[in-house]
């Protein structure tokens, strides 16, 4: 096992500088850049920008000083858009807004979702059931961005109970329907995943076997069910944790978190190289890292996994 | 001899803002005990920085902690800021400025020597400012030698006399200079500040500035909030505490917390100032905005060959139903526009364009009529594409010119919807036929607009190229009154046609009930939160 972490980790610098150059490249290569504005910039003033920001330079050349500094000194650069503000103050600020939220949201869909999933699976066909899978459609069809709208329509005018955005240092209230925004869908597709491999499970032979036996159905269910249903839900989970905790540009644009997701949208469209750079680098190495932790769930539930 | 210009506008301040010592009641109003002025920001601020700022937004912040020699009044007027008045050589070439007696926030003295740092600040390489052409618009010597590295910032035409006099030298005499000193980039900042702190001088906790109000409490994304500068020269007569601008994408989201009572004011969200003007007649207003729609013709090299031929630009421009445009497309008061400059730009008389007079059934035939004398037909239609970047209304009007364009004139139009920064990197390259614009202006006079059009203006990308309009604008620089020449300007522009004027803005805002000396007739939508305050419902 320690065997299989390292060797993942070795692989994952090479993954690393692979997305760099990669995302530095394509980046480039989108028309326009950080000082295209609507009144065209003279050429002096261009270049003293492009002098001031390192962009006069050949772009390998550019590449590797960004690695340089990425690597040996863990500084992203200054932005290009935000002037006074460089990229690690801008996730220093951001990230704990998305973590905050996206763990909180992904917690509640987990726990939502399994247990809908379990509950429609168990009373198959029953009215539980229908009531379980109507909940995660009607949660599906549903998207943040429409759910947004309608929760702050509904708590902010209508009933005037929560705040209308903002963060606040994380204050309860401001909490609440962004993380609600953000987990319905999640929790809905958890709870079709979980319903159906549940279904395949309990007709598995080692349950036949169990009921037969004459053991309590919680029984079964908690100690036999659960677990190999579990797995097609925790492959899932894996990326969904990261998409959660990185921010959602939805939540961040209707919710004015501050959070990191609408920095990310918005460093691609104002091309603000390195912003886009910082984030993109922070959301490759989280998805290595919890795709590695999947993988060791995975082996830790299946003993008939061997890694 | 010099010419003494007193501004009338000291007097002028206290017309307009009614001068109060810790009253509770103005006008008759009984104030609000909570002096809180909250208001929606499309986006987040780029910049505090004076000489790095470059959005409208950022500007608005920076009018509050920061203040330049001259400011506006509520009707877009000039009185003095920190400046108490000026003076002006006979040959027009040097601005005297008296500064008042002023405070930094941190105490230490407001100085001409600070004017002249931050001037330089602004046009030397090593700022690296965008907006370092805005002083070579102003025309202040030596501005573009410092910006290309020929000669050293401190060769720019601008010197601290003393401590409370600042002298600028221009390279030409400019009617509306001192008009231009209202404007962000040229508002000072305190050397010893911005030396020690470096690209973090903007911090809350650090930054140092001479407006109304300092910088408390920065959370990007979220909120800017500003609180009074008790340094402040004007203090006194200040009513707002605390400005909050709220950081809302969303225009739906900012206006239904607008209507929850978080947000005193917000813009309208397109489309639906017909309704909310029904529905809240006294909060939903629209007042004319310094910003003019067009659509640019390529008539340059890399344009296609039908747009170099004048008869069929103006069957294009005479084609479009202006009157649709603004009634059943935009529906918020916006002006249909057949000129450049908006017509509510102070001291310029709209002129008259001889298609602006025409019934639109009338344009319509002309321009059938030019574009068959083109050679253009149902036998041989005209093909063309039209770019424009991601917005609803832009998409809107978009639709609606090409069904003019097919329905009148047969044109097989191709819309070519990009993202703003690819729509403006193919405008800016010439890489377009027909390509969506607007231009806002920088300050309240005809020329932000008309100088565009000049064949040496960066600006200009249509590939227009006239020796007559670069001499009327050359001349009316000079002039006492360049109406005329403007009128002439326009005029060429009719004939000429290097883009179609489609309509000027409005601004589409609501403002509670209970906010007070918003500054609705200034057509820069120049505002600062000291001339605002908040009445009891």
């Amino acid at each position: 096992m320690l065997n299989l972490i390292l060797k993942r980790l070795a692989m994952a610098v090479p993954t690393i500088l692979v997305l760099i150059v990669f995302s530095f490249l394509l980046m480039h290569s989108a028309p326009g850049g950080p000082f295209t504005a609507e009144r065209a910039l003279s050429p002096e003033i261009l270049a003293n920008l492009e002098a001031k920001y390192g962009l006069d330079q050949p772009l390998y050349k550019q590449i590797l000083i960004y690695i340089n500094n990425v690597v040996f000194h863990f500084d992203f650069g200054p932005s290009f858009i935000y002037k006074d503000r460089s990229v690690n103050e801008i996730i220093a600020q951001g990230f704990p807004i998305t973590l905050t939220y996206g763990s909180i949201a992904f917690v509640l869909a987990v726990i939502t979702g399994v247990s809908l999933g379990v509950m429609a699976a168990i009373y198959h066909n029953s009215w539980l059931d229908y009531l379980a899978v109507g909940i995660s459609i009607g949660a599906q069809v549903l998207p943040n961005f429409v759910m947004a709208p309608i929760l702050v329509l509904v708590f902010t005018l209508m009933l005037g109970w929560l705040p209308g955005g903002g963060w606040e240092y994380g204050d309860p209230k401001y909490i609440i329907m962004p993380v609600l925004a953000l987990s319905t869908s999640f929790m809905a597709s958890i709870a079709r995943i979980t319903r159906s491999s549940m279904l395949e499970v309990m007709n598995a032979n080692h349950i036949r076997t169990a009921r037969s036996k004459g053991l309590p159905v919680r029984h079964i269910i908690l100690r036999h069910a659960l677990k190999p249903a579990m797995l097609p839900v925790i492959s899932y989970l894996g990326p969904t944790f990261v998409t959660m905790v990185t921010g959602s540009v939805v939540v961040d644009l209707f919710f004015s978190t501050g959070g990191m997701g609408l920095f990310f949208v918005n460093a691609a469209l104002n091309r603000d190289y390195s912003v886009m750079m910082g984030i993109t680098i922070l959301v490759g190495v989280l998805t290595i890292f919890f795709n590695l932790v999947v993988d060791i769930l995975y082996a830790w539930i299946d003993p008939k996994i061997r890694l | 001899m010099r010419t003494k210009l007193l501004l009338s506008a000291a007097i002028g301040a206290m017309l307009v803002f009614p001068t109060f010592s810790n009253a509770e009641v103005i006008n008759g109003e009984q104030l609000a005990a909570d002096q809180v002025f909250t208001y929606r920001l499309l986006d987040d601020i780029k910049s505090f920085d004076p000489q790095i700022n470059t959005d409208i937004e950022g500007s608005g912040v920076i009018r509050d902690i920061f203040e330049g020699l001259m400011n506006e009044d509520q009707k877009g007027g000039l009185i003095p800021g920190a400046a108490s008045g000026y003076t002006v050589s006979e040959d027009k070439l040097t601005y005297t400025f008296n500064l008042r007696d002023a405070k930094w926030s941190n105490g230490d003295p407001v100085t001409a020597h600070d004017f002249a740092y931050s001037w330089k600040r602004l046009v030397d390489p090593k700022t690296a400012s965008e907006y370092a052409w805005y002083m070579e618009l102003m025309g202040v010597k030596n501005a573009s030698q410092v910006v290309k590295g020929e000669v050293t910032p401190d060769e720019l035409g601008v010197r601290a006399v003393d401590d409370n006099t600042f002298e600028v030298t221009l390279e030409k005499a400019i009617p509306y200079f001192a008009s231009m000193t209202v404007h962000g980039s040229t508002f000072p900042v305190l050397q010893s500040v911005v030396e020690k702190h470096g690209t973090d001088w903007t911090k809350p906790g650090n930054i140092v500035g001479n407006g109304a109000y300092v910088l408390s409490e920065y959370r990007s994304g979220e909120k800017v909030v500003r609180e009074r500068n008790p340094m402040y020269w004007d203090n006194e007569n200040t009513i707002i505490d605390k400005t909050v601008a709220l950081v809302i994408n969303d225009e739906n989201q900012a206006l239904t917390r607008y209507l929850a009572g978080e947000i005193d004011k917000t813009n309208i969200p397109s489309g639906q100032y017909p309704r909310l003007s029904k529905e809240y007649p006294k909060q939903a207003i629209s007042n004319p905005y310094s910003c003019s729609y067009i659509y640019w013709f390529n008539m340059g090299e890399k344009g296609p060959e039908s747009l170099k031929d004048v008869r069929v630009r103006k069957a294009l421009s005479y084609a479009i139903n202006r009157e649709v445009v603004t009634d059943r497309i935009l529906q918020g008061g916006q002006y249909q526009s057949y000129n450049f400059a908006h017509q509510k730009t102070a001291g310029f008389d709209l002129p008259e364009i001889d298609y602006a007079g025409w019934t639109q059934k009338e344009r319509d035939a002309k321009a059938v009529a030019l574009l068959a004398e083109a050679g253009y037909g149902a036998d041989n239609p005209l093909e063309l594409t039209l770019n424009y970047n991601t917005s609803e209304t832009h998409k809107k009007v978009a639709i609606g010119v090409s069904q003019f364009w097919k329905q009148t004139l047969g044109v097989k139009l191709t819309l070519a919807n990009n993202e703003w920064k690819i729509h403006t990197t193919k405008q800016q390259a010439g890489d377009f036929e027909v390509s969506r614009y607007a231009w806002c202006g920088d300050y309240n006079e005809a020329s932000t607009y008309l100088d565009l059009l000049t064949s040496y203006s960066g600006h200009n990308v249509s590939g227009y190229s006239n020796a007559d309009y670069d001499a009327l604008m050359v001349e009316s620089k000079t002039m006492a009154n360049p109406n005329a020449n403007y009128a002439k300007a326009e005029a060429l522009l009719a004939a000429d046609m290097p883009f179609a004027p489609i309509y000027q803005y409005t601004g589409n805002i609501m403002l509670q009930p209970t906010l007070r000396g918003w500054p609705v007739d200034n057509l820069m939508q120049t505002f600062y939160s000291r001339d605002l305050y908040i009445v009891e419902k």
